[in-house]
C-alpha cells in the first residue's frame, strides 16, 4: 500500500470519527431543545419516576455536564430506558429489531448486488438487443419509485387480490415481500451501473488485445471485463447501505415487520425521546462506517483512482 | 442553357470562369443566425421524444392541480356529511369511485345535480378525488420552492468558495464535507419531529401559520442540509471558469468579486445549474412524501400524496384503490421529472458536447 492511500485511510478515518460526533452532538442538542426536555412524553411521568431520572440523568445539572454523560454512557452502550416500553431498555429494543432488520436487509443487499450485477453485465454484453431495452425501461421505473409506493402495491396485488403471500411480516415467508421491495431500487442502480461501467471496460484497448490475441470470450468476460467494471459498484455499498436503512422505514411499517425501522418510527411517534436518540446514533454510526468501508475499499482496489 | 448542351464538350465555357456576381454570392453563402449554447441545447432537446413527452405530462399534472380546485365543487377539508348543527350523516363515508351516497341519491331524485365522487370518499366523507389533487398540489409546490432554496444557498456559497479560493474555500468544503456525510434521512426526520411544537408555536398569529409548520419546518430541513451537492457543482464550475481570460479582463477594468460572479461566472454555469435544480426537484418531492408517510409530513387535514398513502393503509383489504391512486399519481411525478432531468442533461451537458 502506498503512502498515499495509507494517509487518504487516515484522513477518511479521522473524518468519520469526527462526523460520528457531529450526528451525536447534534441529536443531543435537538433533542433537549424539545420544550420539556427529552424525559417528558405526552402522558404525564409519575412524580417518582420523574424525580429517579432527574437524580439518576443529573437534568438539574448543566446542560454541558449532561452532554459528557450522556457521551459516557452512549461509549459503554448504556441508552437508558425506553420511555414508552415501560421497563425495557432502549439497547434491548434496539437489539431486538436489529436482528430482524438486518436479516432483512442483508439480504436484499446481497440479491440486490447479485442481480444487479448479473443484469447489468448482461444488458452490456448484448447492447441494444431486445431484453437490453427491456432491463433499462424496468431500471428506469424502477430507479423513480420511491420504495413505500413499491411495497405498498407489491402488497396490495399479491397479498390482498392474490393472496399469495402473507401481508404480515412475522409471519413464516412473510420476510419475501419486504426483502423483494427493498432490493428493486438498489438492485435497478446497481443494473445501470454495471451496464455502463461493463460498456466502458469492452471499449478499452486491453480488450481488443486480448480478443486479438485470441483469449477465449469467458476468460475476457470475468478474467478481465467483470472485475474491471466492479470498481464503480464498490463505491455503492455505503449509499447502498443508507437506502436500506431508510428504506426499512417505510418498509417495515407497510409489513408490520418487527425490526428496528418499526421501532424507530413508532418511538418518533410516540415521542419516546431516549429510543429516538439512541436509534438515531446507532443507526447513523453504521451507514457512517459503512461510507467508510466504501471509500477505503475502493481506493485500495484501484489505486489509480485519485479522490479528492 | 449553353452548359448543358456544352457537358460532353471539352471546351472551357469563359462564364464559368468569371467572377461571381453579389446575387451568386448570397445564394452559395447560407448565412444562419448565430445561436447561443442554450438555444442549442433547447433545440437538441426538443428531439428528445422522451423528455418532452415527460415535459408535458409534468405541465399537464401542474396545470391540473392548480385548475382543478377552482372549479370544483368539493373543497379537500370538508367532511361532506358533517353540516354544524344537524347530526353526523355518515352516508357519506366510504363511498366507492363514482358511487353516490344515500342522502345524494334522495336529492338526486329530487332533481338536485350532484356532481359524482370521481374517486369516492375516504372514512370521514371527504372527496377524495379533490384530497388528491390538492395533495398533487402541495407535493409540487414544495418539491418546487425547496429546489429554489437549496439552489439559491448552494450558489451563494459554491460561488463564494469557488472565487475566493485559499482558506475561504477550505473552510467551506470542509463544512460541506461534513454535512455531506451526515446520513440525510436520519437528521431529516430527527429534525422534523422535533420543530412540529415549537415551530407551530412560534408562527402562531403570522402569515406562514396558513401553510403548516410541518411545511417550513421541510423548508428548514432543506436549507440546512441539501444545498452541499449543490456547491459542490457551483464551486467546480466556477474553479474552471476563473481562468478564463474574460475574467482576468473584467478584473483589470476595476471589477469587483461579485459582479464577475453575477456578470460572468454564473450565467456561463447556467447549464449544470439548471441540470442539477431539475433533478433535485424530484429528491425534494420523494423526501416530502417519504416524511408524509411516516406522518411527519403536512399536517392534517392538509393531504399530501405521502400521507394519504399512509392513511390508506388502514381499509386496506375494503378500498385498495385508496393506496393505488396517490402512488401511482408521485410514480408518474418523479418518474417524468427524472426523465426530463436526464433528457435536460443530455441536451445541455456540456463534457457531452464537443
Amino acid at each position: 500500500m502506498n503512502p498515499k492511500t495509507i494517509s487518504y485511510i487516515i484522513k477518511r478515518l479521522i473524518l468519520a470519527v469526527f462526523t460520528v460526533w457531529v450526528v451525536f452532538t447534534l441529536t443531543f442538542f435537538i433533542m433537549h431543545a424539545v420544550p420539556g426536555g427529552p424525559f417528558v412524553g405526552e402522558k404525564a411521568i409519575s412524580k417518582a419516576a420523574q424525580e429517579a431520572l432527574e437524580a439518576k440523568y443529573g437534568l438539574d445539572k448543566p446542560l454541558s455536564t449532561q452532554y459528557f454523560t450522556y457521551l459516557n454512557d452512549v461509549l459503554h452502550f448504556r441508552f437508558g430506558p425506553s420511555l414508552k416500553q415501560r421497563g425495557r431498555m432502549v439497547i434491548d429494543i434496539m437489539g431486538d429489531g436489529l436482528k430482524t432488520s438486518a436479516k432483512l436487509g442483508v439480504v436484499a443487499a446481497l440479491l440486490a448486488l447479485v442481480f444487479g450485477v448479473v443484469l447489468g453485465a448482461g444488458a452490456a454484453l448484448n447492447r441494444n438487443s431486445i431484453p437490453d431495452r427491456i432491463i433499462m425501461v424496468l431500471t428506469t421505473a424502477f430507479v423513480s419509485m420511491p420504495s413505500f409506493i413499491m411495497g405498498s402495491l407489491l402488497l396490495v396485488v399479491f397479498a390482498i387480490r392474490l393472496h399469495v403471500l402473507p401481508a404480515n411480516g412475522a409471519a413464516a415467508g412473510g420476510l419475501i415481500l419486504p426483502v423483494i421491495t427493498l432490493m428493486l431500487y438498489p438492485m435497478a442502480y446497481i443494473t445501470r451501473l454495471t451496464r455502463s461501467s461493463m460498456l466502458d471496460v469492452l471499449g478499452q484497448d486491453y480488450i481488443r488485445t486480448a480478443k486479438a490475441k485470441g483469449v477465449p470470450a469467458g476468460k475476457i468476460i470475468f478474467g478481465h471485463a467483470l472485475k474491471n467494471s466492479l470498481i464503480p459498484v464498490i463505491t455503492y455499498f455505503g449509499p447502498m447501505l443508507a437506502y436500506i436503512v431508510t428504506g426499512s422505514l417505510v418498509v417495515e411499517q407497510i409489513f408490520a415487520v418487527p425490526g428496528i425501522g418499526r421501532a424507530f418510527v413508532s418511538s418518533i411517534i410516540n415521542r419516546d425521546y431516549m429510543m429516538i436518540m439512541g436509534t438515531t446514533i446507532v443507526l447513523a454510526t453504521l451507514i457512517v462506517v459503512m461510507n467508510l468501508i466504501s471509500d477505503i475499499l475502493y481506493k485500495v482496489v484501484d489505486p489509480r483512482i485519485t479522490l479528492e | 442553357m449553353d452548359s448543358n448542351l456544352k457537358k460532353l464538350s471539352m471546351q472551357v465555357n469563359v462564364e464559368d470562369l468569371l467572377p461571381a456576381s453579389e446575387k451568386e454570392k448570397e445564394y452559395m453563402v447560407k448565412m444562419r443566425p448565430s445561436t447561443t449554447a442554450f438555444q442549442d441545447g433547447v433545440r437538441r432537446l426538443k428531439k428528445n421524444k422522451v423528455a418532452m413527452v415527460s415535459f408535458g405530462i409534468i405541465i399537464l399534472i401542474t396545470l391540473a392541480s392548480i385548475l382543478i380546485p377552482m372549479f370544483w365543487p368539493y373543497k379537500y377539508e370538508a367532511m361532506l356529511g358533517i353540516t354544524p348543527g344537524r347530526p353526523v350523516d355518515s352516508s357519506y363515508n366510504n363511498l366507492k369511485p363514482f358511487e353516490y351516497s344515500k342522502t345524494e341519491l334522495k336529492q338526486i331524485e329530487e332533481g338536485e345535480k350532484i356532481f359524482p365522487h370521481v374517486f369516492g370518499t375516504d372514512a370521514s366523507g371527504r372527496d377524495y378525488f379533490i384530497r388528491v389533487v390538492y395533495g398533487t398540489r402541495i407535493s409540487l409546490a414544495v418539491g418546487f420552492f425547496a429546489s429554489i432554496i437549496v439552489l439559491v444557498i448552494g450558489l451563494v456559497v459554491g460561488s463564494v468558495a469557488g472565487y475566493a479560493g485559499g482558506m475561504v474555500d477550505i473552510i467551506i468544503m470542509r463544512i460541506v464535507d461534513v454535512i455531506y456525510s451526515l446520513p440525510d434521512m436520519l437528521m431529516v426526520i430527527l429534525l422534523a419531529s422535533v420543530l412540529r411544537e415549537p415551530l407551530g408555536k412560534a408562527l402562531e398569529g403570522t402569515v406562514l401559520e396558513k401553510i403548516g409548520s410541518n411545511i417550513i419546518s421541510l423548508f428548514i430541513i432543506f436549507a440546512l442540509l441539501y444545498w452541499v451537492s449543490m456547491s459542490r457543482l457551483i464551486r467546480g464550475q466556477i474553479l474552471s471558469l476563473r481562468e478564463q481570460e474574460y475574467v482576468l479582463a473584467a478584473q483589470a477594468s476595476g471589477a469587483k468579486g461579485g459582479w464577475v460572479i453575477r456578470k460572468h461566472l454564473i450565467p456561463n454555469s447556467i447549464s449544470v445549474i439548471v441540470i442539477s435544480t431539475a433533478l433535485q426537484i424530484p429528491n425534494a418531492i420523494f423526501t416530502e412524501s417519504y416524511l408524509s408517510f411516516l406522518g411527519l409530513g403536512v399536517n392534517a387535514p392538509m393531504p399530501s400524496l405521502g400521507s394519504l398513502a399512509s392513511d390508506a393503509l388502514n381499509g386496506l383489504k375494503s378500498y385498495p384503490y385508496r393506496l393505488v391512486i396517490p402512488a401511482l399519481v408521485i410514480s408518474l411525478i418523479v418518474l417524468s421529472l427524472n426523465l426530463f432531468g436526464d433528457g435536460l442533461r443530455d441536451a445541455f451537458d456540456p463534457k457531452l458536447n464537443g
